[in-house]
């Protein structure tokens, strides 16, 4: 078993308002994903969702800025971890993520380093 | 009290308590010593009722019989004698100076009964004891059961029970548990042992092929008056154990209508509703409160929950969209197969079998009875050769009569003939 992460990217889209029947459906999407990786025994943890409210970066020196903000591209906003036999498999698991039935999102797999691996 | 069923009733009531209290007083090693005192008073009671007739206070007769007996057996055990005598001489140090009249005092308190029970649960429950052997021990001294009557209930022969009960009292022995709560900060890791098997006594009762009905629904009360006690003992009166309870009563409240007359086991969605007993649902419902007081979770609240949205009785979409969506919260919290198999079922009343039927066949838990008799029940309607093809494998599965009888009616449905003899 190998276990890789699944980290959810999502992109800026204004058109996108949706109403609370959507919102409702969306939970249920992600609660039905996840349901059944568990249910498969392929969920290593289920991570977090990462909080768009006091974001900061540090850099060299001590320098502390504001962000990233949700309206770049590509920002992170949470992660999980699955274990399973290959990268294919988990290229499979991310396929089923609700969230990639929005533009502009993406869902990136990588393989966690074992502490025996030389890769 | 019915005077025909006094002695079974008290042993029932009092037998574990006496056998918790005698312990506590002069250790684990004492156990054999102390069930056998105690069935031996049951047996002087039986005689001397019989000839002279009931006391007026039977229980108080029965602790006054046992103590009477302990302290005799206790005066003519050289082992007791010569190691725990000196132990116990320090808090008798006015009798301990030699004299053959030990006056060992026995409290029989209502509060040092409750106490006894509950260091007897933890010490049945210590992680070196393995579960299967700790699930007989407890049916035994913790709920007074018969070794014949755990033996018909688990579906196996006294032998086995025996051994079981061997290598328990061994695992005690050898790793010199001692009968005492565990400290404050220890408690909450124990507690959770105590809770598996708490929750796996109960179940031994709940889903039991067993005929004798009456035992099963006795294991389940038993479980339930154990989970209870700790609910009134301040350190293990903690949410989990509330969500614990509230998952029982919640179960218990369906078990008239999951057994027909002739002992056979009735599906979910073939039971009578009348039958379900509302006063217990009430109870878990006042459990369920409580162990949603603080902010603790634990599977045991999320199994509630699930046990909880089973006791309504229309089967509406939102009903079958809950219990999917708590499932699913269990399974993220923690993994089982049986967790696996009922949500898929859940996500068959929501989204139908089609969608279910994808659902499991990637759970990859071929050889599963549940599995293949999940499939077959998904497959009905769909693809009947398919769900021929499931029932049959179950059926190979199948342990007990019950579960046979179950699955050749569900292929006689599907095959159009009679059912294999059950």
């Amino acid at each position: 078993m190998k276990e890789f992460s699944l980290i959810f990217r999502t992109s800026p889209n204004p058109d996108f308002n949706p109403t609370p029947a959507q919102m409702q459906e969306m939970m249920t999407g992600w609660s039905n994903w996840m349901g059944g990786i568990a249910a498969r025994g392929q969920l290593a943890s289920s991570g977090s969702r990462l909080g768009i409210r006091e974001a900061k970066s540090v850099g060299p020196g001590g320098v502390v800025s504001d962000g990233p903000y949700t309206e770049i591209k590509e920002f992170i906003n949470g992660f999980m971890t699955v274990k399973v036999n290959s990268v294919d498999e988990a290229v499979e698991i991310a396929k089923g993520c609700p969230m990639l039935q929005g533009d502009g999102n993406s869902v990136e797999v990588r393989r966690l380093v074992a502490p025996d691996d030389n890769e | 009290m019915d005077e025909r069923n006094l002695i079974p009733e008290l042993y029932r009531k009092e037998y574990n308590k006496m056998v918790s209290v005698l312990c506590s007083r002069f250790g684990l090693p004492f156990m054999d010593t102390a069930l056998d005192i105690v069935s031996d008073t049951f047996l002087s009671a039986a005689e001397s009722w019989g000839l002279k007739g009931v006391p007026e206070n039977p229980t108080a007769w029965l602790y006054k019989v046992a103590r009477n007996k302990a302290l005799n057996a206790v005066k003519h055990d050289r082992i007791f004698q010569t190691q725990i005598r000196s132990d116990l001489s320090h808090d008798n140090a006015q009798n301990a100076s030699g004299g053959q009249n030990v006056d060992i005092e026995i409290d029989l308190s209502p509060r040092n009964i409750t106490d006894s029970q509950l260091q007897m649960m933890f010490a049945i429950c210590h992680p070196l004891v393995p579960s299967e052997a700790q699930v007989s021990l407890a049916l035994r001294v913790l709920c007074g059961f018969t070794i014949d009557e755990i033996a018909t209930t688990l579906l196996t022969n006294k032998g086995n029970i025996n051994k079981r009960l061997f290598r328990a009292k061994e695992r005690l022995r050898e790793g010199n548990i001692q009968l005492a709560l565990p400290e404050s900060a220890e408690i909450s890791s124990r507690l959770d042992t105590v809770l598996v098997i708490l929750y796996l006594l109960f179940n031994e009762g709940y889903y039991s092929a067993s005929p004798d009905k009456v035992l099963r629904k006795d294991f389940c009360l038993e479980a339930m008056r154990l989970a209870y006690l700790l609910t009134e003992y301040g350190p293990t009166s903690q949410p989990r154990v509330h969500a614990l309870i509230a998952l029982m009563c919640f179960q218990a409240s369906r078990f008239e209508a999951r057994i027909s007359q002739s002992g056979d086991m009735i599906v979910y969605e073939d039971q009578d509703n009348t039958l379900w007993d509302t006063a217990l649902i009430n109870q878990g419902n006042a459990f369920f409160v409580r162990a949603s007081a603080a902010g603790e979770i634990s599977r045991y609240h999320f199994e509630a929950a699930i046990a909880w949205w089973h006791t309504h009785q229309s089967n509406t979409r939102e009903k079958w969209e809950n219990i999917l969506r708590l499932y699913n919260h269990l399974l993220i919290f923690e993994y089982s197969p049986m967790a696996a198999l009922n949500r898929t079922y859940a996500f068959s009343r929501v989204y139908g079998k089609e969608g279910a039927i994808a659902e499991a066949e990637k759970l990859q838990l071929s050889g599963n009875l549940f599995y293949h008799s999940l499939l077959g029940e998904l497959y009905g309607g769909v693809d009947d050769g398919m769900a021929i093809h499931h029932f049959k494998k179950a059926l190979e599965l199948a342990g007990t009569p019950p579960e046979r009888t179950l699955l050749s009616n569900r292929l006689s449905l599907l095959t159009g003939s009679a059912g294999l003899p059950g």
